[in-house]
């Protein structure tokens, strides 16, 4: 009997990230609530572990395990960018958690494995595993929503997210089913060669691309499948919104391009044109209802479903310059966003006190860097130059002119000029109201002024020189597309 | 050539941001010596400024001083510098008027620290939008200028500031966005028909030239529109206006000086530089709409502001109808027309400049603004009072001061090509003279009827050092307007002849 040669490299971010997560779990119950933090410590030592093995995979290029895993620039930037946001959320938790009283460690550990699964998805070369990847990302944060388990509304946002989330993944699933019964496999390449060589029989093909693309598109939450997404970013605890509004997110959007591109080519007129609808649609909604909240985590959260929009542009686009223009963007935003959650959280009291966007009246005088900081991500979430942000917007219009969607360019633009309106409405509060609130007891941790420095830092370095990741995205879309 | 003239434009565009920087480490309760700094480095930004006057070649109607780094080399971007004689007093007047400006914010007291970094950030925005040559590199300057002013006006401005805030970013925004998208889809008209993939301004007007680069007529015309829409809300060109009062009234005084005097600038400098070489034909084709908007913006700036109660207001729509004049003259395309929006564009920001600090100083004297609350004034203040009459007169543009000139050589090019145009302009400069010295008469003359005026003091050590280098500004350029015309001579012949003769070729081959 030959016992196959497992190639750990491959998939060695993923190990640390899986080892790190159940060491946490097991030390838990010998750590004393005091020291809880310590485990938030282990668990960036995990991400910094699993950055550190992005070089050993980066060198394992190809297919592994049978074809099931694909290692090329495109999946080492997704990881990246995951690890990227774990590490930032982990420090926003942190603090967090000792302020809320939540001494269940398991967060860490849930936080990792969710990571894992987001990695799962960019990485597979097979719709099973992404399935698999889905799940494991999906549990992990329908727990994590859920987490301050006293609160009403976070249980109600774990409920909605289960639900829906459930329910997209039985969408996605039937449509592998489907495609698997129309081409006779559920690898991507297979899938791909048969649709061009064989006979397939097109309709089933559609149904089943139909199918998966609802499943996605509710995971990333574009229109018009993206009504659970208020109300859940809403409940669930303040850092874990920020992790949901970019995390899942860009898994989603990695796995969905890494699907119609590489399975779909064959059916990418219909798709394109569908993706068309999906992005003025979204952008629209997303930007105009955001214009009306007076809570800043679910005004920030129609922004994630307009930034989504955004995203859908550059998918509609398709080609290399659509795809490098997707995971540039995913980059720009989950840097500022994660950075406007961190400022929320540290802004945020006990039971989501505070994150109305009322409270933040004066803060400009009573806190001068916080609410610097704080414009610096509204102004890059609407895309003022010199952010990322705009950088990101950039490249989506660049690509968008460059397919000859310009109608769709122009739409963009306009709903970018509609959200200039609420993303300066929070520096209205901050600069131009008289306060009316004390922010004395407000404390700038350790761990949170370290998630701000990377968070500002990410937000000007990709806003001013933006070359050294954007020649990484362009050779990521290259090597995705061949 | 040295390393400084080598790099001359980026000193200038970039030590007020620097400054800015600095002053981030001042402790924020020694508002006194923040300041102070402050007003240094744009001092020193002005001294600097010189350099370029002083080695500038009139002669020579290519782009001076040029810089040109690669930014993100994969897109073709690039930091490209340079000035002609169409943007060089431009930079000047920026580099003029902000250092007057900060004199103008010495009793800033709440939250000084940020308010010096916002002025020295706009500084650096102004200059940049001035000298890029880059169109990505341009629209940069030209968004995050914005953000300073939009703070300027929101946090130290009057009671409405919010509201005139928001509605100042979020026309300018509407107009820009577009061109954003048009700046793109040139970028790649221009890349997949010769090839290169750049946003450099004159590598696309070389390929415009040598007709390697030919932009289908609708094309054109939508890129055309797209481009004015923004000019022309910035400008701003009837009926685009309507930000403008409410932004300049709210304003603090500094924000009002450069907001009138350098901001406004940049519409009728980008309608210069952009709109007009890049697409001649349709420039040609749009003119006589245009012209008819600017006369009317003329009018109706002139008689608005002849119904102001407020000083500001007032001021605010005579900007409406000067900055008409100044696109007249640029839609005129003749060098005379073109010549005196030039000399317009500066000689406006000088007696605009000078008029909103003039009534920056009556206000803080007696915070109000409206004029029947004054009357008699020359009796209590007489030097403040003879100081706001030569504005005033220069102002109505009475010869032997700066505004006669540019806006006789508006006058004089308009009447070549359209009589009725320059007949309905000159009805403008007419109407200007009746808000304007009837303003002065109920401001300044007859009896102090309001007792708070008796106790007016006149103007002190710093407003004298605001006032005096506007009005020596003034009469030199209505004495000597040789100085700063003969320095555009060149670079307005070239961009003239550009457009003629790019326009006939569009032109012929359109109908063949």
């Amino acid at each position: 009997m030959n016992i196959p040669v497992v190639n750990l490299g491959a998939i060695l971010p993923a190990i640390m990230l899986s080892l790190f997560g159940i060491a946490i779990m097991v030390a838990e119950p010998f750590v004393s609530d005091a020291k809880k933090s310590w485990l938030g410590w282990l668990a960036i030592a995990g991400t910094i572990a699993a950055m550190l093995a992005l070089a050993p995979m980066s060198r394992q290029a190809g297919q592994w395990y049978t074809n099931l895993w694909i290692v090329d620039s495109y999946s080492i930037f997704f990881h990246f960018l995951f690890i990227l946001i774990a590490a930032i959320t982990i420090l926003t938790s942190m603090n967090f958690l000792q302020r809320e009283g939540i001494h269940h460690t398991e967060y860490y550990a849930l936080l990792l494995f969710a990571t894992v699964g987001m990695m799962m998805m960019a990485g597979s070369n097979e719709l099973i595993m992404v399935f698999l990847g889905l799940e494991i990302l999906s549990i992990a944060t329908y727990v994590l929503a859920g987490f301050r388990r006293t609160d009403l509304k976070s249980n109600e946002s774990a409920m909605k997210y289960f639900l829906l989330g459930s329910f997209s993944s039985a969408f996605f699933l039937y449509g592998v089913a489907l495609i698997f019964g129309a081409t006779g496999s559920t690898n991507l390449i297979v899938i791909a060669d048969s649709l061009r060589s064989g006979d397939p029989q097109t309709s089933l093909v559609s149904l089943a691309a139909a199918l998966m693309l609802i499943g996605l598109c509710f995971k990333v939450a574009v229109a018009p499948f993206h009504v659970w997404a208020p109300d859940v970013y809403e409940g669930a605890p303040t850092p874990v919104t920020g992790f949901m509004s970019v995390g899942p997110k860009a898994a989603g959007f990695a796995v969905l391009l890494r699907i119609f591109m590489t399975a779909f080519p064959t059916l990418e007129d219909r798709w394109t044109s569908v993706f068309w609808i999906v992005a003025a649609l979204t952008m629209l909604i997303g930007n105009v209802i955001a214009l009306v909240q007076p809570n800043i985590k679910r005004m920030l959260a129609y922004s994630s479903i307009a930034h989504a929009g955004y995203i859908a542009v550059a998918v509609a686009a398709g080609s290399e310059h659509g795809v490098s223009a997707v995971l540039f963007y995913t980059l720009a935003y989950s840097v500022t966003n994660l950075g406007a959650f961190a400022v929320v959280t540290m802004l945020s009291r006990s039971e989501d006190k505070l994150v109305n966007l009322n409270d933040y009246a004066g803060l400009a005088s009573k806190r001068p860097g916080l609410a610097a900081v704080l414009s610096l991500f509204m102004l890059s979430l609407a895309g003022v130059p010199g952010t990322a942000g705009f950088a990101g917007k950039f490249f989506i219009f660049k690509a968008a002119v460059q397919s000859g969607l310009i109608w769709l360019a122009v739409i963009g633009v306009i709903t970018t000029v509609v959200s200039f309106y609420y993303y300066l409405y929070v520096i209205v509060q901050m600069y131009m109201r008289d306060p009316n609130e004390e922010f004395a007891d407000v404390r700038t941790t350790g761990p949170l002024k370290l998630a701000l420095a990377i968070t500002i830092a990410g937000t000007l370095y990709l806003g001013i020189l933006p070359t050294r990741f954007l020649d990484w995205t362009v050779s990521a879309a290259v090597n995705a597309l061949r | 050539m040295d390393v400084i003239t080598a790099n001359i434009l980026t000193i200038i565009a970039f030590t007020p941001a620097a400054g800015a920087v600095l002053i981030l480490f001042f402790n924020r309760a020694h508002v006194r010596s923040i300041r102070s700094f402050a007003f240094i480095i744009t001092l020193l930004t002005f001294v600097f400024s010189l350099h370029l006057v002083t080695y500038f070649d009139s002669s020579v109607a290519e782009f001076q001083f040029a810089v040109n780094v690669p930014w993100i080399p994969s897109l073709g971007v690039n930091y490209e510098l340079g000035v002609d004689g169409i943007s060089l007093y431009l930079v000047l007047l920026a580099t003029v008027l902000t250092p007057l400006a900060m004199l103008a914010s010495w009793s800033i007291a709440s939250r000084a620290k940020e308010y010096f970094i916002f002025m020295l950030l706009l500084e650096t925005g102004m200059i940049g939008v001035f000298v890029s040559l880059d169109l990505f590199l341009f629209y940069v300057f030209w968004e995050v200028m914005l953000v300073p002013m939009y703070f300027l006006i929101g946090v130290w401005g009057g009671e409405r500031r919010i509201y005139a805030a928001m509605k100042f970013v979020l026309y300018t925004m509407i107009g820009s966005v577009l061109m954003l998208v048009a700046i793109i889809a040139l970028y790649f008209l221009h890349g997949s028909a010769t090839g290169t993939f750049t946003f450099s301004y004159p590598q696309i007007m070389a390929a415009l030239a040598s007709n390697s680069l030919v932009i289908a007529p609708g094309m054109e015309r939508a890129l055309f529109l797209a481009f004015f829409l923004a000019f022309a809300i910035k400008v701003p060109l009837f009926p685009f206006h309507t930000w403008l009062p409410d932004a300049h009234v709210e304003a603090p005084t500094a924000g009002s000086v450069l907001l009138a005097g350098v901001l406004l600038k940049m519409g009728t400098y980008g309608l210069v530089r952009f709109s007009l070489p890049l697409f001649p034909h349709q420039s040609q084709l749009f003119a006589p709409m245009i012209s008819f908007l600017a006369v009317a913006g003329i009018i109706y700036g002139a008689l608005v502001a002849m119904v102001q109660p407020d000083l500001k207001k007032l001021v605010a729509y005579s900007s409406v109808s000067h900055l008409g004049f100044i696109v007249l003259g640029i839609f005129s395309f003749t060098t005379q027309g073109m010549e005196g929006a030039i000399y317009q564009m500066l000689s406006h920001g000088v007696s605009t400049g000078a008029l909103f600090l003039l009534v920056g100083m009556i206000y803080e004297r007696r915070h109000t603004r409206l004029i029947d609350d004054f009357g008699g004034l020359a009796h209590k203040m007489p030097v403040y009072a003879a100081f706001f009459l030569i504005v005033t007169l220069s102002s109505i543009g009475l010869p032997g001061l700066n505004g006669f000139v540019g806006e006789f050589l508006i006058l004089l090019g308009t009447f070549g090509v359209s009589r009725s145009f320059a007949v309905f302009a000159a009805l403008g400069v007419i109407l200007s003279a009746v808000y304007m010295l009837w303003m002065y008469q109920r401001t300044f003359w007859g009896e102090v009827t309001h007792e708070p005026n008796q106790t007016l003091r006149d103007m002190n050590r710093r407003e004298y050092a605001m006032l005096v280098p506007l009005l020596a500004l003034i009469v030199w350029m209505g004495m000597y307007s040789n100085h700063f015309l003969r320095p555009m001579d060149a670079s307005v012949a070239k961009l003239i002849n550009q457009v003629q003769s790019r326009d006939v070729q569009v032109a012929d081959q359109n109908s063949r």
